[in-house]
Protein backbone atom coordinates (compact mmCIF):
# COMPACT_ATOMS: atom_id res chain seq x y z
CA UNK A 1 0.00 0.00 0.00
CA UNK A 2 1.23 3.25 -0.56
CA UNK A 3 -0.14 6.86 0.25
CA UNK A 4 0.22 9.74 -1.43
CA UNK A 5 -0.34 13.46 0.00
CA UNK A 6 -1.60 16.00 -2.24
CA UNK A 7 -3.44 18.59 0.21
CA UNK A 8 -1.93 18.36 3.74
CA UNK A 9 -3.30 21.85 5.09
CA UNK A 10 -6.06 22.35 7.32
CA UNK A 11 -9.38 24.75 6.62
CA UNK A 12 -7.33 27.09 3.87
CA UNK A 13 -4.87 26.51 1.88
CA UNK A 14 -1.67 28.35 2.39
CA UNK A 15 1.31 29.11 0.15
CA UNK A 16 4.53 30.00 1.03
CA UNK A 17 5.07 34.45 1.00
CA UNK A 18 8.29 36.08 -0.86
CA UNK A 19 9.80 36.62 2.82
CA UNK A 20 9.16 33.17 4.09
CA UNK A 21 11.12 32.50 0.66
CA UNK A 22 13.95 34.84 1.21
CA UNK A 23 14.49 33.85 5.02
CA UNK A 24 14.44 30.11 3.45
CA UNK A 25 17.53 31.44 1.25
CA UNK A 26 19.24 33.46 3.51
CA UNK A 27 19.32 30.39 6.27
CA UNK A 28 21.05 27.89 3.43
CA UNK A 29 23.52 30.33 2.45
CA UNK A 30 24.38 30.72 5.65
CA UNK A 31 24.56 27.50 6.80
CA UNK A 32 26.95 26.85 3.43
CA UNK A 33 29.47 29.67 4.26
CA UNK A 34 32.72 28.15 4.20
CA UNK A 35 31.83 25.23 2.22
CA UNK A 36 33.28 24.58 -1.30
CA UNK A 37 30.40 23.78 -3.10
CA UNK A 38 31.32 24.11 -6.52
CA UNK A 39 29.85 21.70 -8.32
CA UNK A 40 25.92 21.02 -8.98
CA UNK A 41 26.41 17.39 -7.23
CA UNK A 42 27.84 18.72 -4.34
CA UNK A 43 24.84 21.80 -4.01
CA UNK A 44 22.54 18.67 -4.60
CA UNK A 45 24.13 16.92 -1.90
CA UNK A 46 24.21 19.96 0.47
CA UNK A 47 20.19 20.51 0.09
CA UNK A 48 19.49 17.44 0.41
CA UNK A 49 21.25 16.60 3.41
CA UNK A 50 22.53 19.09 5.44
CA UNK A 51 19.23 21.84 5.57
CA UNK A 52 16.91 20.66 7.25
CA UNK A 53 13.26 19.95 5.25
CA UNK A 54 12.19 23.12 6.93
CA UNK A 55 14.92 25.31 4.80
CA UNK A 56 15.32 23.01 1.80
CA UNK A 57 11.37 21.59 1.28
CA UNK A 58 8.07 22.87 2.16
CA UNK A 59 5.06 21.38 3.97
CA UNK A 60 2.93 22.80 1.78
CA UNK A 61 -0.62 24.62 1.74
CA UNK A 62 -2.95 22.82 -0.30
CA UNK A 63 -5.94 21.42 1.82
CA UNK A 64 -6.56 17.82 2.31
CA UNK A 65 -6.55 15.52 -0.57
CA UNK A 66 -4.98 11.91 0.08
CA UNK A 67 -4.58 9.27 -2.63
CA UNK A 68 -4.20 5.74 -1.09
CA UNK A 69 -2.53 3.03 -3.75
CA UNK A 70 -3.65 -0.81 -2.91
CA UNK A 71 -2.56 -2.23 -5.79
CA UNK A 72 -5.85 -2.03 -7.49
CA UNK A 73 -6.36 -0.84 -11.17
CA UNK A 74 -8.98 1.63 -9.70
CA UNK A 75 -7.78 4.62 -7.82
CA UNK A 76 -8.88 5.62 -3.95
CA UNK A 77 -8.48 9.19 -2.65
CA UNK A 78 -9.80 10.93 0.72
CA UNK A 79 -11.47 14.09 0.52
CA UNK A 80 -11.09 16.79 -2.26
CA UNK A 81 -9.72 20.15 -0.63
CA UNK A 82 -7.21 21.87 -3.13
CA UNK A 83 -5.10 18.89 -3.52
CA UNK A 84 -7.58 17.57 -5.63
CA UNK A 85 -6.13 20.17 -8.16
CA UNK A 86 -2.47 18.48 -8.89
CA UNK A 87 -4.01 14.95 -7.56
CA UNK A 88 -5.69 14.98 -11.07
CA UNK A 89 -3.08 16.69 -13.04
CA UNK A 90 -0.65 14.27 -12.29
CA UNK A 91 -3.49 11.39 -13.56
CA UNK A 92 -3.95 13.07 -16.76
CA UNK A 93 -0.36 12.82 -17.06
CA UNK A 94 -0.05 9.08 -16.33
CA UNK A 95 -3.10 8.17 -18.17
CA UNK A 96 -3.94 10.70 -20.58
CA UNK A 97 -7.36 11.87 -21.43
CA UNK A 98 -7.90 8.83 -23.50
CA UNK A 99 -7.57 5.86 -21.01
CA UNK A 100 -11.03 5.90 -18.53
CA UNK A 101 -9.80 5.50 -14.87
CA UNK A 102 -12.38 5.03 -12.24
CA UNK A 103 -11.85 7.00 -9.42
CA UNK A 104 -13.24 6.46 -5.45
CA UNK A 105 -13.51 9.33 -3.63
CA UNK A 106 -14.16 9.14 0.24
CA UNK A 107 -15.15 12.51 1.86
CA UNK A 108 -14.58 12.75 5.23
CA UNK A 109 -17.27 15.77 5.66
CA UNK A 110 -18.30 18.09 3.50
CA UNK A 111 -16.79 21.39 4.52
CA UNK A 112 -15.29 24.15 2.02
CA UNK A 113 -11.80 22.92 2.51
CA UNK A 114 -12.60 19.48 1.68
CA UNK A 115 -14.58 20.15 -1.68
CA UNK A 116 -13.06 23.05 -2.75
CA UNK A 117 -10.63 21.28 -5.58
CA UNK A 118 -13.13 19.22 -7.22
CA UNK A 119 -14.34 21.92 -9.51
CA UNK A 120 -10.67 22.05 -10.34
CA UNK A 121 -10.02 17.83 -10.49
CA UNK A 122 -9.73 17.63 -14.31
CA UNK A 123 -10.83 13.91 -14.74
CA UNK A 124 -14.22 14.96 -13.63
CA UNK A 125 -15.08 17.23 -17.01
CA UNK A 126 -13.39 13.71 -19.42
CA UNK A 127 -15.71 11.56 -20.62
CA UNK A 128 -15.50 8.12 -19.91
CA UNK A 129 -13.97 8.60 -16.44
CA UNK A 130 -16.58 7.54 -13.61
CA UNK A 131 -16.12 9.52 -10.39
CA UNK A 132 -17.68 7.76 -7.36
CA UNK A 133 -18.38 10.11 -4.17
CA UNK A 134 -18.63 8.03 -1.28
CA UNK A 135 -19.39 9.76 2.36
CA UNK A 136 -22.16 8.99 5.27
CA UNK A 137 -23.43 12.96 4.98
CA UNK A 138 -27.11 13.01 4.26
CA UNK A 139 -26.31 16.35 1.97
CA UNK A 140 -23.20 14.80 0.24
CA UNK A 141 -24.55 15.65 -3.41
CA UNK A 142 -26.29 19.09 -2.76
CA UNK A 143 -22.87 20.03 -1.22
CA UNK A 144 -20.82 19.08 -5.02
CA UNK A 145 -23.43 20.48 -6.58
CA UNK A 146 -23.99 23.54 -4.36
CA UNK A 147 -20.35 25.00 -4.71
CA UNK A 148 -20.54 24.99 -8.48
CA UNK A 149 -23.68 26.88 -8.84
CA UNK A 150 -23.82 30.20 -9.29
CA UNK A 151 -22.89 32.62 -8.43
CA UNK A 152 -19.78 30.37 -7.14
CA UNK A 153 -18.33 29.25 -9.92
CA UNK A 154 -18.38 29.79 -13.72
CA UNK A 155 -19.20 25.90 -14.91
CA UNK A 156 -22.32 23.94 -13.45
CA UNK A 157 -21.85 20.20 -11.81
CA UNK A 158 -24.30 19.13 -14.80
CA UNK A 159 -22.14 19.98 -17.05
CA UNK A 160 -19.20 17.90 -16.25
CA UNK A 161 -18.30 14.92 -18.60
CA UNK A 162 -17.33 11.97 -16.20
CA UNK A 163 -19.95 9.71 -15.12
CA UNK A 164 -20.07 10.99 -10.98
CA UNK A 165 -22.69 9.16 -9.12
CA UNK A 166 -22.90 9.06 -5.03
CA UNK A 167 -23.21 6.49 -2.46
CA UNK A 168 -23.89 6.81 1.06
CA UNK A 169 -22.25 4.91 3.56
CA UNK A 170 -22.96 3.35 6.99
CA UNK A 171 -20.96 4.31 10.05
CA UNK A 172 -19.62 1.65 11.44
CA UNK A 173 -20.25 -0.64 8.54
CA UNK A 174 -17.83 -2.35 6.23
CA UNK A 175 -17.62 -2.37 2.75
CA UNK A 176 -15.19 -4.10 -0.08
CA UNK A 177 -14.40 -1.42 -2.52
CA UNK A 178 -11.78 -0.79 -5.25
CA UNK A 179 -9.09 -3.89 -3.05
CA UNK A 180 -9.90 -2.47 0.03
CA UNK A 181 -12.09 -3.04 2.78
CA UNK A 182 -13.30 0.49 4.36
CA UNK A 183 -15.03 0.96 7.72
CA UNK A 184 -16.32 4.67 8.51
CA UNK A 185 -16.44 6.09 11.74
CA UNK A 186 -18.67 8.99 13.03
CA UNK A 187 -15.98 11.61 14.38
CA UNK A 188 -16.76 14.86 16.66
CA UNK A 189 -17.14 17.78 14.50
CA UNK A 190 -19.40 20.58 13.78
CA UNK A 191 -21.47 18.71 11.28
CA UNK A 192 -20.30 15.78 12.26
CA UNK A 193 -16.86 14.50 10.74
CA UNK A 194 -16.16 10.32 9.54
CA UNK A 195 -13.10 8.53 9.31
CA UNK A 196 -12.13 5.93 7.52
CA UNK A 197 -9.80 2.88 8.39
CA UNK A 198 -9.04 0.84 4.71
CA UNK A 199 -7.46 -2.59 4.99
CA UNK A 200 -5.80 -3.87 2.12
CA UNK A 201 -7.87 -7.01 0.56
CA UNK A 202 -4.77 -8.70 -0.88
CA UNK A 203 -1.06 -8.16 -0.50
CA UNK A 204 -0.05 -7.66 2.46
CA UNK A 205 -3.20 -6.41 4.31
CA UNK A 206 -1.51 -3.74 4.99
CA UNK A 207 -3.93 -0.79 7.26
CA UNK A 208 -4.28 2.59 6.93
CA UNK A 209 -6.86 5.05 8.84
CA UNK A 210 -8.09 8.70 7.73
CA UNK A 211 -8.88 10.38 10.57
CA UNK A 212 -9.32 14.01 10.07
CA UNK A 213 -11.49 17.13 11.26
CA UNK A 214 -11.73 15.04 14.49
CA UNK A 215 -12.17 16.39 18.03
CA UNK A 216 -11.32 14.20 20.93
CA UNK A 217 -13.42 14.24 24.41
CA UNK A 218 -10.91 13.26 26.77
CA UNK A 219 -13.47 12.74 29.26
CA UNK A 220 -15.78 9.80 27.60
CA UNK A 221 -13.91 6.64 28.02
CA UNK A 222 -16.20 4.99 25.49
CA UNK A 223 -15.47 7.25 22.69
CA UNK A 224 -11.81 7.07 23.53
CA UNK A 225 -11.91 2.71 23.63
CA UNK A 226 -13.57 3.25 19.89
CA UNK A 227 -11.14 5.29 17.92
CA UNK A 228 -8.57 3.02 19.83
CA UNK A 229 -10.71 -0.27 18.33
CA UNK A 230 -10.62 2.12 14.70
CA UNK A 231 -6.86 2.72 14.78
CA UNK A 232 -5.89 -0.47 16.46
CA UNK A 233 -2.79 -2.34 14.26
CA UNK A 234 -2.82 0.10 11.53
CA UNK A 235 0.37 0.61 9.65
CA UNK A 236 -0.41 4.37 9.64
CA UNK A 237 -2.84 6.90 11.42
CA UNK A 238 -3.43 10.03 9.45
CA UNK A 239 -4.84 12.22 12.15
CA UNK A 240 -5.69 16.01 13.08
CA UNK A 241 -2.98 17.20 14.99
CA UNK A 242 -4.08 20.69 14.24
CA UNK A 243 -3.78 22.46 17.70
CA UNK A 244 -1.19 21.93 20.79
CA UNK A 245 -2.67 20.40 23.46
CA UNK A 246 -3.12 23.50 25.41
CA UNK A 247 -5.27 25.36 22.58
CA UNK A 248 -7.07 22.36 21.85
CA UNK A 249 -8.09 22.13 25.65
CA UNK A 250 -8.74 26.15 26.13
CA UNK A 251 -9.32 28.46 23.44
CA UNK A 252 -10.13 26.57 20.67
CA UNK A 253 -12.09 24.03 22.54
CA UNK A 254 -15.27 22.40 20.57
CA UNK A 255 -13.21 23.71 17.27
CA UNK A 256 -13.27 20.20 16.39
CA UNK A 257 -9.77 19.67 15.89
CA UNK A 258 -7.48 17.24 18.04
CA UNK A 259 -3.54 17.61 19.18
CA UNK A 260 -0.44 16.16 18.47
CA UNK A 261 -0.60 15.08 21.93
CA UNK A 262 -3.41 13.15 22.30
CA UNK A 263 -2.91 11.53 18.83
CA UNK A 264 0.51 9.78 20.24
CA UNK A 265 -1.20 8.70 23.08
CA UNK A 266 -4.31 7.13 21.02
CA UNK A 267 -2.00 5.29 18.45
CA UNK A 268 0.36 4.16 21.22
CA UNK A 269 -2.57 2.62 23.25
CA UNK A 270 -3.63 1.34 19.74
CA UNK A 271 -0.20 -0.55 18.80
CA UNK A 272 -0.41 1.66 15.63
CA UNK A 273 3.05 1.46 13.66
CA UNK A 274 3.11 5.47 12.43
CA UNK A 275 1.60 8.46 13.49
CA UNK A 276 1.34 11.10 10.49
CA UNK A 277 0.23 14.45 12.09
CA UNK A 278 -2.23 16.00 9.20
CA UNK A 279 -4.31 18.83 8.98
CA UNK A 280 -1.92 21.61 9.73
CA UNK A 281 -2.75 24.62 10.71
CA UNK A 282 -2.93 27.32 8.76
CA UNK A 283 -0.49 30.01 10.56
CA UNK A 284 2.13 27.79 10.93
CA UNK A 285 4.86 28.05 8.99
CA UNK A 286 7.74 25.50 7.68
CA UNK A 287 9.78 26.01 11.14
CA UNK A 288 7.03 25.76 13.30
CA UNK A 289 6.00 22.39 11.90
CA UNK A 290 9.47 21.07 11.99
CA UNK A 291 9.69 21.95 15.74
CA UNK A 292 6.56 20.39 16.50
CA UNK A 293 7.32 17.34 15.09
CA UNK A 294 10.84 17.29 16.74
CA UNK A 295 8.61 17.65 19.96
CA UNK A 296 6.01 14.90 18.67
CA UNK A 297 9.00 12.81 18.33
CA UNK A 298 10.05 13.22 21.83
CA UNK A 299 7.16 12.88 23.20
CA UNK A 300 6.55 9.92 21.76
CA UNK A 301 9.65 8.74 23.18
CA UNK A 302 9.81 9.84 26.84
CA UNK A 303 5.65 8.30 27.07
CA UNK A 304 6.40 5.00 25.11
CA UNK A 305 5.81 1.59 27.16
CA UNK A 306 6.00 -0.88 23.87
CA UNK A 307 7.09 -0.73 20.56
CA UNK A 308 8.13 2.38 18.51
CA UNK A 309 5.76 4.85 17.26
CA UNK A 310 7.32 6.36 13.96
CA UNK A 311 6.07 10.12 14.28
CA UNK A 312 5.86 12.04 10.91
CA UNK A 313 4.51 15.19 9.48
CA UNK A 314 2.53 14.98 6.06
CA UNK A 315 3.51 17.69 3.69
CA UNK A 316 2.06 18.00 -0.34
CA UNK A 317 3.84 15.66 -2.14
CA UNK A 318 5.03 13.01 0.30
CA UNK A 319 5.02 9.34 -0.65
CA UNK A 320 4.65 6.92 2.08
CA UNK A 321 5.24 2.66 1.46
CA UNK A 322 3.82 1.00 3.99
CA UNK B 1 -4.00 6.05 43.01
CA UNK B 2 -2.80 7.54 46.46
CA UNK B 3 -3.03 11.49 47.00
CA UNK B 4 -1.97 12.77 50.67
CA UNK B 5 -2.20 15.65 52.10
CA UNK B 6 -0.37 18.23 54.46
CA UNK B 7 -1.10 21.47 55.52
CA UNK B 8 1.05 24.56 56.09
CA UNK B 9 -1.06 27.73 57.66
CA UNK B 10 -3.52 27.91 54.45
CA UNK B 11 -1.23 26.21 52.44
CA UNK B 12 -2.18 23.12 51.40
CA UNK B 13 0.31 20.49 49.55
CA UNK B 14 -1.52 17.85 47.82
CA UNK B 15 0.83 14.88 47.11
CA UNK B 16 -0.34 12.41 44.41
CA UNK B 17 1.41 9.32 43.69
CA UNK B 18 2.35 7.14 40.36
CA UNK B 19 0.77 8.12 36.94
CA UNK B 20 -1.96 10.38 36.28
CA UNK B 21 -3.53 8.62 32.63
CA UNK B 22 -6.31 7.58 31.95
CA UNK B 23 -6.46 4.67 34.69
CA UNK B 24 -6.30 7.30 37.58
CA UNK B 25 -7.41 10.12 36.49
CA UNK B 26 -10.93 10.32 38.08
CA UNK B 27 -8.91 9.45 41.65
CA UNK B 28 -6.60 12.77 40.68
CA UNK B 29 -9.52 14.67 40.08
CA UNK B 30 -11.53 13.33 42.99
CA UNK B 31 -9.10 14.50 45.15
CA UNK B 32 -8.60 17.84 43.45
CA UNK B 33 -12.39 18.42 43.46
CA UNK B 34 -12.67 18.11 47.00
CA UNK B 35 -10.13 21.39 47.81
CA UNK B 36 -10.36 23.75 44.82
CA UNK B 37 -13.59 25.48 46.48
CA UNK B 38 -11.57 26.68 48.74
CA UNK B 39 -8.52 27.91 46.59
CA UNK B 40 -9.72 31.51 46.39
CA UNK B 41 -9.04 35.47 46.96
CA UNK B 42 -8.12 35.31 51.07
CA UNK B 43 -8.39 31.45 51.36
CA UNK B 44 -6.59 28.00 50.91
CA UNK B 45 -3.39 28.13 48.50
CA UNK B 46 -2.78 24.91 46.84
CA UNK B 47 0.40 23.30 45.85
CA UNK B 48 0.71 20.64 43.81
CA UNK B 49 3.68 18.51 44.58
CA UNK B 50 4.33 15.99 42.03
CA UNK B 51 7.54 14.22 43.17
CA UNK B 52 5.99 10.90 43.13
CA UNK B 53 4.50 11.64 39.56
CA UNK B 54 6.31 9.60 37.30
CA UNK B 55 3.72 10.45 34.49
CA UNK B 56 1.04 12.66 32.94
CA UNK B 57 -1.24 11.87 30.06
CA UNK B 58 -3.24 14.23 28.43
CA UNK B 59 -6.48 13.91 30.73
CA UNK B 60 -4.09 14.56 33.81
CA UNK B 61 -3.53 17.50 31.93
CA UNK B 62 -6.62 18.11 31.35
CA UNK B 63 -7.65 18.13 34.89
CA UNK B 64 -5.06 20.62 35.69
CA UNK B 65 -6.49 22.97 32.82
CA UNK B 66 -9.42 22.80 34.50
CA UNK B 67 -8.41 23.10 38.20
CA UNK B 68 -6.25 26.25 36.70
CA UNK B 69 -9.25 27.86 35.25
CA UNK B 70 -11.69 26.94 38.41
CA UNK B 71 -9.05 28.73 40.37
CA UNK B 72 -8.47 31.91 38.35
CA UNK B 73 -11.85 32.63 38.27
CA UNK B 74 -12.09 32.13 42.30
CA UNK B 75 -9.07 34.25 42.87
CA UNK B 76 -6.76 32.06 44.27
CA UNK B 77 -3.38 30.67 43.32
CA UNK B 78 -2.40 27.04 42.75
CA UNK B 79 1.02 26.23 41.80
CA UNK B 80 3.03 23.19 40.67
CA UNK B 81 5.89 21.70 42.35
CA UNK B 82 9.09 18.89 41.90
CA UNK B 83 8.25 17.73 38.75
CA UNK B 84 10.40 14.71 37.48
CA UNK B 85 12.46 15.32 34.74
CA UNK B 86 10.48 13.23 32.03
CA UNK B 87 7.00 14.95 33.24
CA UNK B 88 8.22 18.62 33.12
CA UNK B 89 9.28 17.37 29.53
CA UNK B 90 5.87 16.85 28.76
CA UNK B 91 4.77 19.83 30.55
CA UNK B 92 7.09 21.71 28.20
CA UNK B 93 5.89 20.08 25.39
CA UNK B 94 2.35 20.51 25.84
CA UNK B 95 3.00 24.06 26.85
CA UNK B 96 1.25 23.80 30.24
CA UNK B 97 4.36 25.60 31.92
CA UNK B 98 2.56 28.16 30.18
CA UNK B 99 -0.83 27.57 32.70
CA UNK B 100 0.74 26.74 35.73
CA UNK B 101 3.76 28.17 37.66
CA UNK B 102 6.68 25.60 38.10
CA UNK B 103 9.04 25.02 41.19
CA UNK B 104 11.70 23.11 41.58
CA UNK B 105 10.99 22.10 45.11
CA UNK B 106 7.78 22.65 47.88
CA UNK B 107 10.36 24.77 49.66
CA UNK B 108 10.55 26.89 46.66
CA UNK B 109 6.47 27.00 46.06
CA UNK B 110 6.43 27.50 49.86
CA UNK B 111 8.76 30.71 50.56
CA UNK B 112 7.00 32.01 47.15
CA UNK B 113 3.43 31.83 48.61
CA UNK B 114 4.60 32.97 52.00
CA UNK B 115 5.40 30.14 54.45
CA UNK B 116 7.64 27.92 55.19
CA UNK B 117 8.32 24.52 56.97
Amino acid sequence: MKIRFWGTRGSLPVSLSASQVRDKLIAAFTAAIGRQLDSAEKIAAYVDNELGFEIAGTYGGHSPCVQIEAGGAEHIVCDMGSGARPFGQSMLARFGPDMPQTYHVFMSHLHWDHIMGFPFFTPAYIPGNRIVIYGCHAELEEAFRRQQAEPSFPVDFSQLNATIEFVYLEPGRSYDIAGVRVTPKLQRHTGDSYGYRFEELAGTGKIAVYSTDSEHALDDNVERESFIEFFRAADVVIFDAMYSLIDAFSIKADWGHSSNIYGVELCQMAGVKCFCMFHHEPAYDDATIASVLAETRRFEEITRTGEPLEVIAAYDGLELVL
Amino acid sequence: MKVSLRRHGNILILSPDGRIDHAHADAFKAALDNHLGECKSGDTRIILDFADVSYMSSVGLRMLMLAARQVKAQGGRIVIAALQPLVDEVFKISRFNLVYQVFHSVDAALAELGSSI
